[in-house]
């Protein structure tokens, strides 16, 4: 594998291999030296034209576990605020013989863009792009879902036939998109719910189920429900009448989280908007993967980050 | 296929294998075996065993992947690690002593000793391997051996267990194949 930069072109043993890596950088986070050798000598970029705190962070920490050195770059205070483009911000981190880079952009395509454009031959990690795709979350979730069904059995295992329900935002969500296409690779099954606004027109092209009514999707008892936040800087439109409104139609409220299965997994890609998409005490409920899935988030970008940079320079794997 | 080992050999070689630990340790008191998977790890858990129907008392037994710390990552393909399993007692205090099948380079053992010094402090560590074929690139000796085998650098060194190799017991080998013989 030479980059990671989307989960539906991620084959089958691919993921496994990943996750079932993350199981064993799990182990060394649980260590009182929680270092590895593995990537000394080797620097990582993390190139952040969005903000984003905690996804840079788990990245970073991922890096440095594995004894990488890190450097963080964020638009803000940079050369892009001076105009600089990202071919020459690829170009200028090519001549500094970097290995790999982290890239979170606002335009769909933009990792994509700077893995093949011939710019730079560092191995590239999307860490979401637009409205794309973010596959490291998808990974995390992944991993999370299958340590919490099979526990210390997990590894080799998909997640075949789990029914999982995503809730919200899907028209701006990477998330939802990254993570349909890798549990559909794995086996599980995926029903989206959210009012008609925000999905996207080709949604009934994916190979998923479409509701509207977040009730019902509850009595239909999933294994997995999970919540996208919304995203109130993607809300250039009126997408639903109020925050009132979409909270009693389409948030977990204490009522709903009531009527769910005892074992149902909860969980959300951070940062929640508590009272919006989840109530508090479903956030802080024992079906609450929440912290967990950060967590997880570092041993899968640490496994991510190991396939892609520890093989020999030139990789044709 | 030159068949050097046979399954009454390596049952002979870890029993051997198991009293002169028991012997050079003064009991087993105090030891954790480490296997480095896949076959070190079903050795150390054989070595356990025979050590318990010497000595009477059982000895802990983990499993030690150094995937993470070999020297030749960027040489080679990557390849997934092994789980790493540490007895819940650990090992600091402790004397360690880790198991291998083929004994060569010493790389393996030295990216060990790496992951070792991660994890704690033992008292002692030592090494038990099933075959010694020479080639050492590192100062690095084992401390029990279960046949030495001179072989040329061309040549390859098959061992088949029945827990890792899908084999039947009695099918168990060592093997030497291959070089200008």
């Amino acid at each position: 594998m030479r980059h990671l930069l989307s989960t539906a072109d991620l084959a089958r043993e691919d993921a496994i291999r990943i996750l079932d890596t993350a199981e064993d950088m799990a182990e060394v986070s649980s260590r009182e030296v929680k270092k590895l050798p593995t990537l000394r000598g080797r620097t990582v970029v993390n190139l952040f034209f969005e903000d984003s705190t905690r996804t840079r962070m788990s990245f970073e920490v991922a890096a440095k576990r594995l004894s990488a050195d890190v450097i963080n770059f964020s638009a803000k205070g940079s050369s892009v605020s001076k105009g600089e483009s990202l071919k020459d911000t690829a170009q200028t981190l090519a001549a500094m013989g970097i290995d790999g880079v982290v890239v979170r952009h606002g335009a769909s395509g933009a990792a994509h863009t700077l893995a093949h454009a011939g710019w730079i031959d560092a191995h590239v990690v999307n860490a979401g792009d637009g409205t794309h795709e973010h596959p490291t979350q998808a990974l995390l979730d992944a991993f999370t879902i299958r340590r919490r069904l099979h526990g210390a059995a997990s590894r080799g295992r998909d997640l075949d036939g789990i029914r999982v329900t995503i809730v919200g935002d899907v028209l701006h969500s990477r998330v939802a998109r990254s993570n349909l296409w890798l549990l559909r690779t794995l086996g599980a099954r995926v029903r989206f719910v959210a009012p008609a606004t925000l999905l996207p027109t080709a949604v009934g092209d994916w190979p998923a189920e479409v509701g509207y009514d977040l009730d019902a999707a509850i009595d239909a008892a999933p294994e997995v429900v999970m919540m996208l936040r919304i995203q109130s800087e993607r809300m250039h439109d009126t997408f639903f009448p109020g925050e009132r409104e979409y909270a009693r139609e389409w948030g977990l409220d204490d009522a709903r989280l009531s009527r769910l299965p005892k074992t149902t997994m909860v969980m959300h890609p951070g940062p929640m908007n508590r009272g919006l998409e989840i109530s508090s005490a479903a956030a802080d409920d024992p079906r609450s993967t929440i912290l967990e899935q950060v967590a997880n988030g570092v041993s899968v970008r640490m496994s991510v980050l190991y396939h892609l940079l520890a093989g020999p320079e030139g990789d044709a794997e | 296929m030159r068949t050097v080992l046979q399954a009454p050999d390596i049952q002979r070689a870890i029993t051997r294998i198991a009293h002169e630990i028991v012997e050079s340790n003064r009991g087993s008191s105090d030891l954790v075996l480490l296997g480095i998977p896949t076959r070190g790890v079903v050795l150390a858990h054989r070595l356990a065993a025979a050590l318990e129907r010497i000595d009477g008392t059982a000895v802990p037994v983990g499993a030690l992947d150094v995937t993470m710390y070999r020297d030749d990552l960027t040489r080679q393909p990557t390849r997934a690690p092994q789980p790493t399993e540490i007895p819940a007692d650990g090992i600091d205090g402790r004397v360690v002593v880790l198991v291998d099948d083929v004994l060569m380079s010493g790389r393996t053992i030295r990216a060990a000793l790496a992951a070792l010094a991660d994890l704690g402090r033992p008292r002692a560590v030592r090494l038990a391997v099933l075959a010694d074929r020479g080639h050492r690139e590192l100062p690095i000796r084992p401390d029990f051996v279960g046949k030495n085998l001179p072989t040329a650098s061309s040549e390859r060194v098959y061992v088949r267990l029945a827990d890792s190799d899908g084999v039947e017991a009695a099918d168990e080998s060592v093997a030497i194949d291959g070089g200008e013989s």
